[in-house]
Formats: C-alpha cells, sequence, structure tokens
C-alpha cells in the first residue's frame, strides 16, 4: 500500500527527528496477529493453535534477530467476514507485520485478498484446502492439504490388496476434496471405487450408509469426517459388526484426531489412517514436543492443528533470522520460501514456488500403549510429499 | 404542544370543505411523530463526528453501520407490523451474495451492485410475502421464515459453481465510488458509504413509518381483525413493508459484501438471523433508532470483550446482555432518563 509506506516513512522520520537517534529496522516489536476460532464449534481449533503458539514463543524466547515477538489472539468464532475484519484491524489499527492462524478455508481465503493488498505474510496453520496458497503471492502454509494426505491413503490401499472401496465423506468442501482426489489416484492405480456416499455434516446419522457399506462388501471403506464425528462414526462401524465383516477401515487422520482419540474407547482401534502428524510419532523433537504441551496445558493432547501452530511460529523464526529481523513483507516471504527444518511431526520444508508445505504422510494403525491411552501409531511412511493438487505429481 | 409541523402530512386525503376536529388532531399527531427531535440531530452529528475523529475505529463501525440497517429492516416489519421473523438473514444472505456475483459478472461498480442486491431481496420478500398470510400465527411465521433461510442456506451450498460453496465467493472487487474514492484498507471509504446509505434509508423508513401507511401498519400491528374491519387492506399493507423490509435486508447485505469484498455461506447462516433479532430487542422494537442502537451497543461489547479474552468473550456478552434486557425492560435509550428521574426521587 503506497498511502501505509508514505505513514510508516512519516512515522519513522519523526522518530528519528525526535530521538535524534538513526531509526533502527530492528529496534520496535514485531506483532503477530494470531486469527483463531477460539469460541463456537471450531474452539479446539483455536485452542489447540494458541497453546501451541504460545509454547513455542516461551521455549525459544520473546526475541528473534532483535525483534520481540509479541502475538495477539483474535477470535474470529469462525466468521469469514469477521476474520477479514479482524485481519484488517491488526493490520491498519494494530501495525500487525504478519498475520497466522485461520482455523478454516474460507477464514483463511477471505484473508488472502487483505494479504496481497498490505504486503503482509499469512502464514496458515490449520485450514487444508489445497487453493488457498494460490490465492495470494503472500500465503504460505504449515498445516497440510487434503489431496497430500488423500492420495496416499489411496496408494497405500491400492498397494495393500485393497481393490474395491467405498468412500464416505462429509458433504462439505473438504470433504468432497478427498473424495475426489481418492477416487482419482485409485482409479489410476487400477483399483475401484463402488459407490461413493455422502453425508450431511451437521448431525449425520450414518445407520443407513453403514448399511450400504455392508450391502456393496468392499474391500474398504474410505472415509474423510471433520474430527468431532470421528467418534460417533467408529462407534456405530462396531456396533453393526461391520469391523468383523472383514470390511476395512481406512480414513484422513482427522478421525482419529489425537485430541480426542483417547475418549473415543475400543470402538477407534479398528480404524486405519494416514496423516501428517500423530502425538506419537517418534523422535526426539516429538517427545519433547508432547511433553512441554502437556506440561503447560494439563488435560490435551498435541494435535495436528497444534503442531500446525508451533510449525507456523517455527517458519517466521527461522525466516526473521533469515532477513536479520528486517519484517517487511516482500523480503519475509522471500526468506521462508525453501526453508527447512525438523518439525516434531519429522522433516518438513516449505516449497519454494508454491509456499505449501512438504512433508511426510505416516499410516498409522490405532493402539493401546503402554500407559493405557489410545495412540495414532506409524508404521509406514510416505516421504516428503508434496501437495498433488498442485504439483501435479 | 406547538401546531407546527416538520413536513405537511399532505398524503392524508382531505375531501370535502374545512378538515373536521378529528382531523385536524389527526394531521397533528402525524406530525409530531415526523417532527425531528434534537436527540436525534444530535444521533446523527455524532456518528458524522465518528467519521471524522475516529479513523482508527472505521472497520469496526462500518460493520456497526450494516448490522444497524439489517436490524432496522427487521424493525420495520417486527416493530411496526408484528411480523416475528427468524430467516431475515435469507435477504441479507442474497443481497450479499447478488452484489458479490454482480461485481464479479458485471461491474465493480459499487451502486450498482448495491441497488441489484437490495432489489434481487426485495424480490423473493415480495414472492415469500404471502406465505406469511396464510396462517397468521406468530409461530408459523417463525417456521415459515426460517425454513426460508434454510432452504436458501443449502441453495447457496449446493450452487457451489456460482457461489462458490464453503470456501465463499472469489473474485470480489469494487471499484472506487464515484469512480473517484478507492475502498482502502483503513475502511475510511466503505464507513462514509456505508454510513450515508444507512443515513438515507433511514431517512426513506422515517418517513414511511410517520406517514398514515406507517399508522396503518401499527393498527395492523396490534389488532389485525379491528384494522381489517375499519378498512385496512391487511394482506397487502403486510406484504408491502415485507418486501420493503427484504429490500432493506439485502441492501445491508450488499454493503456488507462491497465493504468486506467477500462473501462465503455465513452470511446465510442462521446465528445472522438470531443475531439481528437480538441486536433489536437489546435496542427496543418499534422505533427505527432500536436497530441502530443495538447494533452499537452489541458491536462494541463484542470488540471490547473479545478484546480482553477472546476466549470466554461469549459468556460475558451473554451475562451482559441477560441482564440488560431484565434491568431495561424497554428501549435502552431510555435507561439514562429513568436513571435521572431514579436520582430526582420519583419524580415521575
Amino acid at each position: 500500500m503506497k498511502r501505509r509506506d508514505v505513514l510508516v516513512g512519516a512515522m519513522l522520520a519523526a522518530t528519528t527527528m525526535a530521538t535524534g537517534l538513526p531509526a533502527l529496522a530492528g529496534g520496535e516489536p514485531l506483532k503477530v496477529g494470531l486469527i483463531l476460532p477460539m469460541s463456537g464449534p471450531f474452539a479446539s481449533t483455536g485452542r489447540e493453535i494458541e497453546a501451541a503458539a504460545k509454547l513455542y514463543v516461551a521455549e525459544h524466547g520473546a526475541e528473534v534477530a532483535g525483534r520481540e515477538i509479541e502475538l495477539v489472539v483474535k477470535d474470529d468464532a469462525g466468521v469469514a467476514d469477521t476474520t477479514k475484519r479482524l485481519a484488517q484491524e491488526l493490520i491498519v489499527r494494530d501495525k500487525a507485520e504478519v498475520i497466522a492462524g485461520f482455523g478454516l478455508t474460507p477464514l483463511a481465503l477471505a484473508a488472502a485478498p487483505l494479504a496481497t493488498r498490505a504486503k503482509v505474510p499469512e502464514i496458515v496453520m490449520a485450514a487444508a484446502t489445497s487453493s488457498i496458497t494460490e490465492q495470494s503471492p503472500f500465503v504460505t502454509r504449515t498445516s497440510y492439504t487434503t489431496p497430500q494426505v488423500t492420495s496416499k491413503i489411496a496408494e497405500w490401499a491400492k498397494a495393500n490388496g485393497i481393490s474395491r472401496v467405498v468412500t464416505l465423506v462429509s458433504d462439505y468442501g473438504p470433504g468432497i476434496d478427498a473424495e475426489k482426489t481418492f477416487a482419482q489416484v485409485f482409479d489410476d492405480l487400477g483399483g475401484e471405487v463402488v459407490d461413493s456416499l455422502r453425508v450431511p455434516l451437521a448431525n449425520p446419522d450414518f445407520a443407513p450408509f453403514l448399511q450400504k457399506v455392508a450391502d456393496l462388501k468392499p474391500d474398504a471403506v474410505f472415509v474423510f469426517v471433520p474430527s468431532g464425528v470421528g467418534a460417533p462414526f467408529m462407534k456405530q462401524f462396531v456396533e453393526r459388526g461391520l469391523d468383523k465383516s472383514g470390511i476395512k477401515l481406512i480414513a484422513d487422520g482427522g478421525v482419529t484426531d489425537d485430541d480426542i482419540l483417547n475418549s473415543m474407547g475400543d470402538p477407534a482401534l479398528v480404524a486405519i489412517t494416514g496423516f501428517h502428524y500423530s502425538a506419537a510419532h517418534d523422535s526426539e523433537a516429538n517427545k519433547a514436543f508432547v511433553e512441554a504441551f502437556q506440561k503447560a496445558n494439563p488435560g490435551m493432547r498435541p494435535n495436528f492443528m497444534a503442531v500446525g501452530g508451533y510449525d507456523g511460529m517455527a517458519l517466521l523464526y527461522q525466516a526473521l533470522e533469515k532477513t536479520g529481523g528486517d519484517s517487511d513483507g516482500t523480503a519475509l516471504i522471500e526468506a521462508m520460501k525453501g526453508l527447512s527444518w525438523e518439525s516434531p511431526r519429522g522433516p518438513v520444508s516449505i516449497d519454494p514456488e508454491t509456499r505449501d508445505i512438504v512433508q511426510n504422510v505416516y499410516m498409522r494403525r490405532v493402539e493401546r500403549g503402554a500407559d493405557g491411552e489410545l495412540w495414532n501409531v506409524e508404521f509406514e511412511t510416505f516421504e516428503a510429499v508434496k501437495d498433488p493438487a498442485k504439483s501435479g505429481s | 404542544m406547538s401546531t407546527r409541523t416538520a413536513f405537511s402530512p399532505g398524503t392524508v386525503p382531505l375531501r370535502g370543505a374545512a378538515p373536521t376536529d378529528l382531523q385536524a388532531r389527526a394531521l397533528r399527531d402525524l406530525g409530531r411523530t415526523g417532527r425531528w427531535r434534537p436527540a436525534e440531530a444530535l444521533f446523527w452529528l455524532a456518528a458524522l463526528a465518528s467519521f471524522f475523529f475516529l479513523p482508527d475505529q472505521h472497520l469496526l463501525l462500518t460493520e456497526v453501520v450494516i448490522l444497524g440497517l439489517f436490524a432496522l429492516s427487521l424493525d420495520l416489519v417486527l416493530g411496526y407490523a408484528g411480523i416475528v421473523s427468524l430467516g431475515h438473514g435469507a435477504f441479507f444472505g442474497l443481497g450479499a451474495y447478488v452484489a458479490g456475483l454482480v461485481s464479479i459478472h458485471l461491474t465493480g461498480e459499487p451502486l450498482t451492485g448495491l441497488l441489484l442486491g437490495g432489489l434481487a431481496a426485495g424480490v423473493l420478500g415480495f414472492a415469500t410475502a404471502p406465505l406469511l398470510l396464510l396462517r397468521a400465527s406468530d409461530l408459523t411465521r417463525l417456521m415459515v421464515t426460517l425454513g426460508i433461510a434454510m432452504l436458501l442456506y443449502e441453495a447457496a451450498n449446493k450452487a457451489a459453481w456460482l457461489t462458490g460453496g464453503a470456501d465463499g465467493l472469489q473474485g470480489v472487487w469494487i471499484d472506487p465510488l464515484f469512480g473517484r474514492f478507492e475502498f482502502d484498507l483503513f475502511g475510511t471509504t466503505a464507513y462514509g458509504y456505508a454510513l450515508a446509505v444507512t443515513f438515507l434509508l433511514f431517512l426513506i423508513a422515517r418517513r414511511i413509518v410517520t406517514s398514515p401507511y406507517g399508522l396503518s401498519l401499527r393498527a395492523i400491528r396490534d389488532n389485525a381483525l379491528r384494522a381489517n374491519t375499519i378498512g385496512v387492506p391487511v394482506g397487502r399493507r403486510l406484504v408491502a413493508i415485507y418486501t420493503l423490509s427484504a429490500l432493506y435486508a439485502g441492501i445491508a447485505g450488499a454493503l456488507l459484501a462491497q465493504t468486506t469484498m467477500f462473501v462465503s455461506l455465513d452470511v446465510l447462516a442462521f446465528h445472522r438471523s438470531a443475531d439481528v433479532l437480538l441486536v433489536l430487542v437489546l435496542g427496543g422494537v418499534g422505533y427505527l433508532y432500536g436497530g441502530l442502537i443495538g447494533a452499537i451497543v452489541f458491536k462494541l461489547l463484542q470488540d471490547v470483550f473479545s478484546t480482553i479474552t477472546p476466549e470466554y468473550w461469549m459468556f460475558w456478552i451473554g451475562l451482559v446482555l441477560v441482564v440488560i434486557v431484565l434491568i431495561g425492560r424497554d428501549r435502552i435509550n431510555a435507561a439514562p432518563l429513568a436513571l435521572w428521574h431514579r436520582i430526582r426521587g420519583g419524580a415521575k
């Protein structure tokens, strides 16, 4: 924004004259606007991300490259035009130089034009629709994309003797994305999607759909539902005896979300899921992360949202170090491109072309650990997976 | 109690010779309700002042004004005609989508989009108004309006090729107002624009509700049967006001779409309809300013609480609303006066 530049310039000039000191680029604190759904149906997303982002700042110190990081948390309750207004206010009024968070796809999309206009980096920590990073050259992502995970689940299924599949997804954007990706990849590999079922998003009753699955007798049913809905689904799956009918349950990892997995009980044991993060991931970095997270937030287990928030901050810290504290939007986003680091989820990097995250996708099964709790235990790894919807692989 | 009037109620037919006593009284009463009070002028001056003296708050104020206009549109049917609605968000959302689509496919010129958004909502209002007359009980009206809103929500969700579905409508871009004032990041143009439109629509609404037509609406609200027997065409009047109200709501929605340059399914969500009802009840029904004042109170409370506690602001706002409604009873603007009287020792 021209006008903003002029204003900032004028302010800097005024400061210089008033204090008689040269205006140091690294002097003032850097505000990060963290816009999250902290209330409403998606509040758990906001809580996980906020906790993880704060944990990162607590662990690594609030100062990086001479700049003090100040997190400003705002609640958008999952409403897109509120997100947009908050982002605008943060940029204009609070002078935030980075905006981050964005629990759902429409929320991330609403803020993207602002990021372009104000030249402010937008770090997407949760929303998973592939197209988000294409909406603005200032958008980058540290969560995952639905096709990234789903395509690997399809590959795994075909490689493991599954050839007839029924897909069952919640009827909303990401669900339909997953359905399409699965069908396409599975089809290309020579598998057959027998039927595609879509369940209403709100208050779903799975009984008629599960009956249909039972009638069709596929090798497996592929499931994509939002994390909260995973529990009732698996309960009904087991109650109707489908776990004993030889039909495998393969799903997106959101279904066995670490945040609520433990409360799902034994029915969760039937699920084989693919995902980019499990709190049970076997690495030093992850053990330290989970321990610190649980210490700071008793009763919570970090899930994929938390790791997205944690890595979002990691990305910002590293980019700032690279620019030497320069928080100019263009410089920051350039610095972010191609960065790679060891995340609690494993090795990750930012694709310099798409600004999207490149990461491992793991196949996991639910197991009861020695501590008596349920965990997603990884048994197979697809390394350095790019978003297939953009890289064309 | 002067007989001077701000504008003459010329719409009253004055057949025959000199007006009788009754007519004179009616004329005088009409004039009285239509006269501008100092407090009203103060209200709008304050609004104007906020444009110049609160440049940092323009974004929030824009939202306040739009919510206020939306609440005003509901007041027209609820406060003046007694039609309860839980689906007013349908018109708001339709206006928003039409304005958004116009900017993408037709022209980025703001006034065109505003007008078309309002008209589309007005047409929907006109088409659905007869449904409200079929079974004229409050409960059925609640259900019908709620149902229409849900239908529209699902339709917009399914028509992803047109509306972008759950991802929202992408690529909305509004050209500078009058070709001169760009919609800036600071929200200054947006606020001026929203404020001017709201003020204009308010003037029109004010003229309408103080006209004989407005009085007939109030007669219908108070007793539809009796209004019918004295010759008020109840059905036609209700359809007309419902259509007008839908048009207003559509314009409010269009304003939102244009000032945020974004439309998502959320504009059609149930909470819009519920919020606006809450705002109106908070500010007071049946007197145009209720919606505006309610919107100011609601949005400011929301802003303050969500800054203090992003996690639990809903709790506090709920608590405050319950307290306000329990204590305030009727109109929020009467509270200072009531307090004054109480301090003066119950002079009234």
